[in-house]
């Protein structure tokens, strides 16, 4: 542009003659400066967003870590109170100031893995079936679609259908095996826990599956093998421990549900001496006595209660994520 | 003969597992169904124009209504939105434009922490960093903690739809000499909206009934309030509240309420996963 602008100049008469400042000449100028600015503008608006994303990208970094901190710090009180004999301390007195997490975590993990094992045989068929037998269709499809849907209905409303539909259920169960008709208990939570957690481990099995080379499958069928002995010798084998870290995290969300649970455990601070007598977790005991904590060292024990879960749950769920991320490279 | 029976015991043996696992996959869905005949059997005939405008009448009188659940699970939703949706899509693109840098790992490793987070641990982090500083419980402490939850689902979705993008796209953009944040703004965000739209979505699905970090965060309120500031009712807090005390017209509040929510996010999660389809994103 600047050049052909000073060709203009040169070979116009009036210009070479009395150096006549024409209007396309000013207008040419002011152009140009224009731009100058408006790429200085530019170059600026670019820095603030660059500048900006980092920030948003380390503000992700420090909100975990603060969360981190908070509870750690907000739990401190109860570390001192209490030591290390906190997590196996087997009562939870608030009013004698006695504190100890053992049946919480003895609850916690009697629900977690019961629920588990219920779910376990159901979300693998529907990552086979999925995976496997039927991976195109419309019927496999609508199947993927609902159990996924499963995941999205709201803890609360499990959690009140367990009240009205499974604790009754329940209870005409246990009257007939011959213990304590309560109908609320470890066992009703964690059946609500398994419909719950199903879709975890059976999305991502079915990925799994999928990803299974041909060549492997066509290789044991050349050799006479039956479907079921090509998924038992060469598909379940190959895809160990991305079904083990499906299962890691319908751990990890069976940990921390606290809502449904909440509803239909029974919520008392006794250790349960059966599958059927009710309990707590570490979650609902939280939800129940939080807004109750009246005295400080009542407060920081239930955060030491958050601090054990947040640790458990982030653990499990980073060495899922591992085993995944590993699985798919 | 040996030989042969053999194999009719081993193809015997692969259609049983076959039939067993087709067998177990549908049964899955079939508490699914129970949960949503009965609560839609049990809701929808509560529901009409006077649940939907009138306040919860005291116990013992029959009637009323959640309006004051719906303004404020509107506008708790609204708030931790108007949080999360800006700050997620930010920090989504610098993952999808930063893929091996330090920070970007670091970044991504607590976007997975954040992902397993059980959400009653954030209500106590607001209940913290909001609730106390401020001198009482309030919405906008409850929107904080909802919008924590929604942000892992929102970064992953922008990040996994925008490294879908051909670098054709980012480097035609480039070669017309546009600055950088034009690209990403003007380039490479409206291709990838589906998909960090449908993200957004199933985010606001997953919050929508979010109760643990409302507990101690808006904690409930029995009357029709607009500030953000005070406590505020929402449908998962109220179907909590009622769905375990002992009244019966308590009960039925609370299952209409339930109707309205599931609805509301069933419904959504449909329409995510049509526009999903419609635009062949996978997240």
């Amino acid at each position: 542009m600047e050049t052909t602008v000073d060709n203009n100049l040169i070979t116009r008469p009036e210009n070479i003659l009395g150096r006549v400042i024409t209007s396309a000449k000013i207008r040419d100028a002011v152009k140009g400066i224009k731009r100058i600015k408006r790429s200085h503008r530019q170059i600026k608006a670019e820095n603030v967003f660059r500048k900006t994303i980092i920030l948003v990208a380390l503000a992700t970094v420090v909100l975990v870590l603060g969360i981190m901190l908070t509870l750690i710090l907000q739990s401190v009180l109860s570390v001192k109170a209490s030591g290390i004999g906190y997590l196996w301390g087997k009562t939870w007195d608030p009013v004698r100031d006695i504190f100890g997490a053992y049946p919480f975590i003895l609850g916690t993990i009697l629900t977690s893995f019961l629920a588990l094992f219920i779910s376990i045989p159901f979300s693998f068929a529907v990552a086979i079936f999925l995976g496997e037998y039927y991976p195109k269709g419309w019927l496999p499809n609508l199947l993927k679609n609902t159990v996924e849907l499963i995941a999205a209905v709201p803890s609360v409303i499990y959690g009140f259908w367990g009240l009205a539909v499974l604790v009754p259920i329940v209870r005409s169960f246990e009257t007939k095996i011959g213990v304590a008709p309560v109908g609320l208990g470890i066992f009703t939570s964690s059946l609500i826990l398994a419909i719950m957690i199903i879709p975890y481990a059976a999305s991502l099995g079915q990925s799994m599956i999928k990803m299974v080379p041909a060549n492997l499958k066509e290789a044991a069928y050349s050799l006479g093998a039956t479907r079921w002995e090509v998924i038992r010798s060469v598909i379940l084998p190959y895809t160990k421990s991305g079904l083990f870290a499906g299962i890691l995290l319908s751990l990890g969300r069976a940990l921390g549900e606290t809502m449904a649970v909440t509803m239909v455990i029974g919520n008392t601070t006794l250790i349960p001496k059966s599958i059927f007598a009710p309990g707590n977790t570490m979650a609902s005991v939280i939800a129940n006595e939080f807004t109750e904590a009246d005295h400080p060292v009542y407060l920081s024990a239930l955060i030491e209660l958050g601090l054990v879960l947040f640790l458990v749950t982030v653990v499990i769920n980073l060495i899922g994520k591992r085993l995944t991320k590993q699985f798919t490279n | 003969m040996q030989a042969q029976s053999n194999v009719k015991f081993r193809i015997g043996k692969s259609t049983g597992f076959q039939a067993l696992t087709v067998g177990l996959a549908f049964a899955c869905v079939v508490p699914l169904i129970f949960i949503l005949i009965y609560i839609i059997q049990a809701g929808i005939t509560k529901i009409n124009w006077h649940f939907i405008t009138n306040l919860p009448k005291p116990v013992g009188e029959a009637g009323g209504g959640v309006a004051n659940a719906l303004l404020g699970s509107m506008i708790i939703i609204g708030c931790a939105s108007v949080i999360a949706i800006p700050f997620g899509i930010l920090c989504g693109i610098y993952l999808s434009e930063n893929k091996t840098s330090k920070l970007a790992y670091w970044s991504r490793l607590c976007v997975d922490i954040l992902q397993g987070v059980p959400s009653i641990v954030i209500g106590i982090v607001a209940y913290f960093w909001l609730v106390k500083p401020l001198g009482g419980f309030s919405a906008l402490s409850g929107s904080a903690a909802l919008a924590i939850m929604m942000l892992p689902i929102i970064i992953r979705s922008t990040e996994e739809t925008l490294l879908m993008l051909p670098d054709s796209l980012r480097e035609a953009a480039y070669a017309l000499g546009m600055p950088f944040h034009r690209v990403i703004l003007k380039v490479i965000i409206p291709c990838g909206i589906s998909g960090i739209l449908s993200g957004v979505m199933l985010s606001v699905a997953r919050i929508a009934g979010e109760t643990a970090p409302l507990l101690f965060t808006a904690f409930g309120n029995p009357y029709l309030s607009g500030n953000v500031l005070k406590p505020m009712q929402s449908l998962p807090l109220l179907i909590f509240n009622y769905a375990t005390s002992p009244y019966n017209d308590w009960h039925d509040l609370a299952w209409g309420a339930s109707c309205i929510l599931l609805i509301f996010v069933l419904l959504l999660n449909i329409f995510t996963k049509l526009i999903t389809r419609k635009w062949k994103v996978q997240l």
